[in-house]
């Protein structure tokens, strides 16, 4: 393929995946009967009420501070426990390793509402039921299995030869780790940092379960879009739009990581 | 280089194995316990063995959700897979419009479920959606909430736009990890293009497309808020999928015990799918 045809390929590709976002975004700038009555292109009558609604409502920016809170503190937890432990497997042979490794994704296999009472009965006894920590700790079933196997992924790819010559050069573990390993796999570190921020961010029904309202995440607050005269499409749009942005700003701040390789020289 | 015996890496995996086992656990004695009793309360309960496992088998509605479920995975599998890695392959590796691109890319993954069928629901409707007033403008008969074969389409193509952008972005990360100096050994070799992405991005994508794979597979196979927001299941049961049975069981019958059997056949399914996927895959491992 040459790089010209490569190039319209990825431009076509990214405008059908935006050609959705947009009407998502106008949607947000529509009122409710523009939005289900005429096909427009362009808002007839632009409003920003729905914006002006939700940033100056206290029933619903708490619910962005809040899903921000603990998929942060999620993103944290899970890459700290998932870097050694994805080492460990893509090194080392110990007992029942293999059958271990499975087990760990079969936990994003099961439905998630076999999840849910257990959920509010375990949060509810220790205490912290409707804490971002809870939500965070749910949310590492699956985050944690899911960092571990991305991250085994990259470390396979890198060469044995480098932990064994840095052993040999008087590098201990932590050192090496920190200073040699993790800047090789930092594209690896990158896109499971995303992923687990976004699996968190949007995962509703367990994050529902276990909170009410000092932890209430925003994709609760935006099912109360559904209201008895029917669903204000304009303002699910608005807090939809909304949610992408924390989003958004995460991978921009990760990409440098994600798009730069590894240069064996630099070893 | 072989893997060494080192049994002291339990040490490195155990912050992992408690963490999730806190979580896990208990959930899954707790359904085991459900599935086989027949619950009216708190404290009516009897216990009524393999009954409910035996019900839920036989239930002719969930084989045709089953059926529907398997097409639809697979479909989703062998179009976003080909597709993620060749938009990978497009994506350029340097330069301003790396950042722009990653940033639109991972737009659709960071919509909330519910809302993406919010969005297609709109976007789809043939009299004020884009996309509806377009393929009927160029003279299709396209109406989703009427006819089977365009609401399961649009199920298929929500899924597409929705998570194809996972694959691409594992598969990038993984090709940018691959070291220069493969290429430039490839470019003296006077290797053709598709030799290079054969012999040596195919195999270090391995890693990354395994998850992938599973990833997809098990995603789609519990898809849920999207097609249900988006069509509610119909015309008809076109797109009813195995979730969706499973929660009209569990909220229509207000009895834990063949809700939570079916959980437990549905995690099996599941699990023996993705345990073949994996030895597939690890098996090509040690071929290539």
């Amino acid at each position: 393929m040459g790089s010209k045809r490569r190039y319209i390929f990825l431009g076509l590709w990214l405008v059908f995946l935006m050609l959705p976002i947009y009407w998502l975004i106008m949607m947000s700038l529509k009122t409710n009967q523009e939005i289900l009555s005429t096909f427009t292109l362009w808002p007839n009558d632009l409003t920003v009420a729905n914006y002006v609604k939700i940033f100056t409502d206290p029933t619903w920016y708490p619910g962005y501070i809040n899903s921000t809170l603990y998929v942060l503190m999620n993103v944290v937890i899970s890459l700290t426990v998932a870097l050694p432990a994805a080492y460990a497997f893509s090194r080392y042979n110990f007992l029942g390793d293999k059958h271990l490794f499975f087990w760990l994704l079969t936990n994003i296999m099961a439905p998630p509402a076999v999840f849910l009472l257990p959920f509010f009965e375990l949060y509810q006894s220790v205490g912290l039921y409707d804490t971002h920590i809870a939500v965070a700790l749910a949310h590492t079933l699956f985050t944690v299995p899911l960092a571990v196997w991305i991250l085994e992924g990259f470390m396979s790819g890198v060469p044995k030869e480098i932990d064994e010559t840095a052993y040999l050069d008087g590098y201990s573990w932590p050192r090496f780790f920190i200073t040699i390993f993790l800047p090789l796999i930092r594209s690896g570190v990158g896109v499971t940092a995303f992923f687990c921020f976004m699996f968190s961010w949007v995962e509703l029904l367990i994050a529902r379960t276990i909170t009410s309202t000092e932890a209430k995440p925003i994709a609760v607050t935006m099912t109360r879009t559904v209201g008895a005269s029917g669903l204000d499409w304009g303002l699910l749009a608005t807090a939809g739009v909304l949610t992408l942005v924390p989003g958004a700003l995460v991978i921009w701040f990760v990409r440098k990581h994600i798009a730069r390789g590894f240069a064996l020289g630099r070893v | 280089m072989e893997k060494r015996e080192y049994q002291w890496a339990w040490l490195m995996v155990l912050p992992v194995v408690l963490v999730v086992a806190f979580s896990a656990i208990m959930p899954l004695m707790t359904v085991v316990n459900y599935s086989v009793q027949d619950i009216f309360g708190p404290d009516s309960r009897f216990f009524v063995g393999t009954e409910w496992f035996k019900e839920v088998l036989r239930d002719p509605q969930l084989h045709g959700a089953l059926i529907r479920q398997i097409i639809f995975s697979a479909a989703v599998l062998l179009i976003q897979i080909p597709l993620g890695i060749g938009l990978a392959l497009c994506l350029p590796k340097k330069g301003p419009w790396v950042s722009v691109s990653l940033v639109l890319l991972a737009l659709p993954l960071l919509v909330p479920w519910n809302v993406v069928g919010t969005i297609w629901q709109v976007f789809a409707r043939p009299d004020v959606g884009l996309a509806g007033v377009f393929l009927n403008s160029i003279g299709l008969d396209y109406n989703y909430t009427g006819d089977s074969v365009d609401a399961w389409v649009t199920v298929l193509v929500m899924d597409v736009w929705h998570w194809t952008s996972l694959v691409i972005l594992l598969c990038y990360a993984g090709l940018q990890a691959i070291p220069d100096a493969f290429y430039q050994a490839a470019r003296i070799d006077g290797a053709s293009r598709w030799a290079v992405f054969r012999y040596i991005e195919l195999p270090k994508l391995k890693g990354v497309l395994l998850i992938a794979i599973l990833l997809r597979f098990i995603f789609s196979f519990r898809i849920y808020a999207e097609p249900f927001v988006l069509t509610g299941g119909g015309p008809g049961n076109a797109t009813t999928f195995l979730s969706q049975r499973l929660t009209t069981m569990a909220v229509g019958q207000f009895d834990l015990g063949p809700a939570a059997a079916f959980s437990l056949v549905y995690f099996l399914i599941i699990l023996l799918f993705s345990y073949v996927f994996y030895l597939t895959i690890l098996n090509m491992d040690r071929e290539g």
